[in-house]
């Protein structure tokens, strides 16, 4: 009698599922982190409408087809584009749980990211010394205000990047970095998504005459 | 932790499996092709745009910002899906309830501002001495 309860325990081995997630909250992040974005997309769209009222306010002064070089504003969009596939592919490492493979795309990344910025203060710089400076029209005012919050937010992306790949040098792949490094993504694609925008509504329908 | 163990006397002698089913989120794991796709698709979606303005294809610029503009909205959508991995199934659901509210917000601010200043431009024209006389 014994024997044969003991055989009928091992034969139905115990399964516990345990349906809820503990220890990390990782859904949880990522939907806030999302909801952030939403609300980060409302500040852009704010300055999109201020630029779309006031951008063909030239006060005299020089007009989007004056100055936009449109040749750099083609490198630049491939710069972050380049970026965006690269840190996709430092997910992709991660997934696998490869370190170094990781680092190495999110060095790229980074790369990608400063060449873009610096492209970007290039023109900024080169504007300002043709006397385009934003206290010249609302259209300048509203063209600065609109790039330069977007420039602002690549570098402190790229101040989150640097800091990300320290912690994963000192740490390792651990769940927490992989969930900061998730988030990261988001940010870094969606920046790519406001770029579009940009280059569309502000440098390809500027340059129209 | 909704995990009960049977009330039994086997469940002491029987090996215990404990499996964890996690929410199925698809935030962030896209696959290798996902990208490339996505990336393809945004490398011929911005060429063709820039194409279209630096080469002067059509005569209307009307036409041409309608065009661009249309790129642009396919570009996004391309983003969304292969970049950031956006369905109607992850999180629940609420991140695409998030992005449906965040759009309606965006047009309502977009199209708003556009509409009103148009007219307030307008109307705020200066005039010229001759338009004053002339006014009813």
């Amino acid at each position: 009698m014994a024997q044969a309860q003991t055989v009928t325990a091992s034969d139905a081995e115990l399964h516990f599922y345990v349906a809820e997630e503990h220890g990390h909250a990782e859904g949880g992040t990522m939907l806030g982190f999302w909801l952030y974005l939403m609300s980060d997309c409302l500040i852009f769209a704010i300055l999109f409408a201020t630029y779309g009222v006031l951008g063909r306010s030239y006060a005299a002064g020089p007009s989007g087809a004056d100055l936009f070089d449109l040749k750099l504003v083609a490198v630049n969009t491939s710069m972050l584009l380049f970026s965006s596939i690269t840190y996709g592919f430092a997910m992709l490492e991660m997934e696998k749980g490869d370190q170094r493979m990781t680092q190495r795309w999110l060095a790229i990344t980074g790369a990608f990211g400063l060449c873009f910025i610096g492209l970007e203060l290039y023109e900024f710089a080169h504007l300002i010394h043709e006397g385009a400076t934003p206290q010249r029209s609302a259209f300048l005012s509203s063209f600065f205000t609109l790039v330069g919050t977007h420039g602002l937010h690549v570098t402190f992306g790229l101040i989150w990047l640097v800091t990300l790949m320290v912690q994963v040098h000192q740490r390792g792949l651990i769940p927490a970095n992989r969930r900061r490094l998730l988030c990261l993504s988001m940010f870094w694609h969606f920046l790519d998504v406001i770029w579009i925008g940009v280059f569309t509504f502000v440098y390809l329908m500027g340059s129209l005459k | 932790m909704s995990a009960r163990a049977p009330a039994s006397d086997g469940a002491h002698s029987g090996s215990v499996h404990v499996e964890v089913t996690h929410d199925h989120h698809e935030a962030g794991h896209g696959s290798r092709k996902d990208y490339v796709t996505g990336f393809v698709l945004s490398v011929i979606l911005t060429a063709i745009p820039f194409w279209l303005v630096m080469a002067e294809v059509f005569t209307d610029p009307r036409v041409t910002s309608f065009v661009i503009m249309a790129f642009a909205v396919v570009q996004i959508v391309v983003h969304m899906v292969y970049f950031l991995h956006m369905n109607a199934r992850s999180e629940g659901g609420w991140t695409m309830m998030a992005l449906i509210f965040t759009l309606v917000v965006v047009i309502i601010a977009l199209s708003g501002s556009l509409w009103v200043m148009y007219h307030l431009n307008t109307n705020m024209m200066p005039m010229s001495p001759g338009d004053m006389r002339n006014m009813p």
